[in-house]
């Protein structure tokens, strides 16, 4: 079972395996956007003190749930192709990136008009906005690293070095952020949401959360069979799926 | 990743100065490039109030963030040159293949780094402080912080400075890598001489300046140990 589990960690092996599963996910996360949006936009009660306003958190919270979580990802993948030497690890890092990249800067420009009316302003030095702020910069710093260095193996190396580095820097950098935001900034505004949530609120919220996960690995995959097929044009497999493909069409 | 033949601690005890003799002697060989440095911090917290007028008060609330960012601004402008000339002339290639552990000589360049920069920057500082209408108490801690802050900035820029070795623009790149994880260190030990400003005692936030300094002398050096593998592979 293991074995045939370890088989894909060939990219030769995960190219297929990776379209297969890709439709499913977009599948997955299709029905669970429009189940997301229905809930966000239908069910859930306007909120007594945000009025419609706080409905961008259905966006907003699962944007910046998955860029930490994707960075984490992110830095797990590294990890291994670090460790174990793997090629596909490198990829899926890379892969990874532009995605939790493209959900840190939604979190933030989501935050942002979300500011504007409740807090009457588009950005605050907030600790959690700041603290995303520096983990976009991580990612870029992380994509910059990568597309500097020409040869993949070095790249793919040295991101995995970045990436961990900078995953145990993270929660460093939140608490300090929290706590320079502390001292320097009165309690002029609070983050803290409403009481208690509605029900419907949190369900409309995990949907989207998962909506969002979906999208992530749908995106992640499409985009590790391209890095893959850059790779690997050399190789004899791939002009072999090249003529499959055609003789299909 | 093969691990270093292992050496006793006699090994070390000898490398570590060696390499930092060694460093320091170089440097002095080209004293340009250690002042620059320097000028650079010295220019760059000059031109603030330039900018944004010259009323004391705000200037006094702004002297630890200003010397602090300049102070960081001058490490990432001087660390492409901690590994470039060894790898240039390949000193770096035979560095890698020594007996001696690799991190005891990445250890030892970021802290011939640390004493050609952070500390004439920390020294210089109560000089910019006074400008900025500190009052002394906050200069001593001033001085405190920069001197328990400025080698995070040598051993974490250390393993930025070795993954942009050899690479196209490594210099704005080294900036992009290392600046968001100097963040920690940016608000501690600003933060340090704001508290004391306020009266509040700042031996948290040094006592946290520490505790990241004990953090990254366990990261930085196995990071950079690590790139500099991966750049001369």
């Amino acid at each position: 079972m293991t074995s045939d589990l370890f088989r894909f960690a060939a990219p030769q092996a995960f190219f297929p395996l990776a379209g297969k599963l890709i439709p499913w996910f977009w599948v997955l996360a299709g029905v669970l956007t429009l189940a997301g949006l229905y809930v966000a936009f239908f069910v859930a009660p306007t909120d007594h003190q945000q009025g419609e306003a706080y409905r961008i958190i259905f966006i907003h919270v699962p944007a910046a749930w998955m860029s930490m979580f994707l960075y984490v990802v992110m830095a797990g993948w590294a990890g291994l192709g670090l460790a174990l030497n793997t090629r596909l690890s490198g990829m899926m890092a890379s892969a990874i990136a532009p995605t939790g990249a493209m959900f840190t800067f939604v979190a933030l420009w989501s935050g942002a008009l979300w500011g504007r009316p409740t807090w009457g302003a588009y950005w605050v030095w907030d600790a959690r906005l700041t603290s995303e702020l520096v983990l976009l910069f991580l990612y870029l710093g992380f994509i910059a690293l990568k597309s500097a260095i020409p040869d993949p193996v070095r790249a793919d190396r040295a991101g995995a070095i970045l990436a961990l580095v900078g995953v145990v820097n993270v929660p460093i950098i939140y608490f300090s952020v929290q706590w320079w935001n502390t001292l320097h900034q009165g309690a002029s505004v609070s983050l803290t949401r409403a009481p208690s949530m509605a029900s419907t609120m949190l369900l409309g919220m995990l949907l989207m959360a998962l909506a969002a996960w979906m999208y992530s690995i749908a995106t992640a995959l499409c985009r590790v069979r391209t890095i893959i097929l850059e790779r690997e044009r050399d190789a004899e497999w791939v002009r072999m799926t090249k003529d499959q493909m055609r003789a299909a069409a | 990743m093969p691990a270093p033949s292992s050496c006793g601690a006699d090994a070390v005890a000898q490398t570590f100065p060696l390499i930092v003799r060694r460093e320091l002697r170089l440097a002095l060989r080209r004293k340009g490039d250690v002042l620059n440095v320097l000028v650079f911090f010295v220019v760059v917290a000059s031109l603030f109030p330039l900018g944004v007028g010259p009323e004391p008060n705000q200037l006094r609330a702004m002297a630890a963030g200003v010397v602090w960012i300049a102070a960081l601004l001058a490490a990432v402008l001087s660390l492409p040159r901690l590994f470039a000339a060894d790898y240039a002339d390949g000193t770096l290639e035979q560095m890698l293949v020594s007996p001696q552990p690799l991190v005891v000589i990445v250890l030892a360049k970021a802290a011939a780094h640390w004493l050609l920069t952070g500390l004439p920057l920390a020294l210089a500082a109560p000089l910019i402080g006074l400008q900025y209408d500190l009052p002394a108490v906050a200069l001593g801690v001033l001085l405190a912080s920069l001197l328990i802050g400025t080698p995070v900035l040598s051993l974490l820029g250390a393993a930025g400075a070795a993954l942009t070795l050899g690479v196209r623009g490594g210099g704005a790149l080294l900036g992009l890598l290392v600046l968001p994880l100097f963040v920690p260190v940016l608000v501690f030990g600003a933060g340090a001489v704001t508290s004391t400003l306020i009266g509040i005692n700042p031996s948290a936030h040094l006592s946290l300046l520490g505790a990241f300094l004990a953090v990254s002398s366990l990261i930085g050096p196995w990071a950079a140990c690590a790139a500099l593998r991966v750049a001369l592979d």
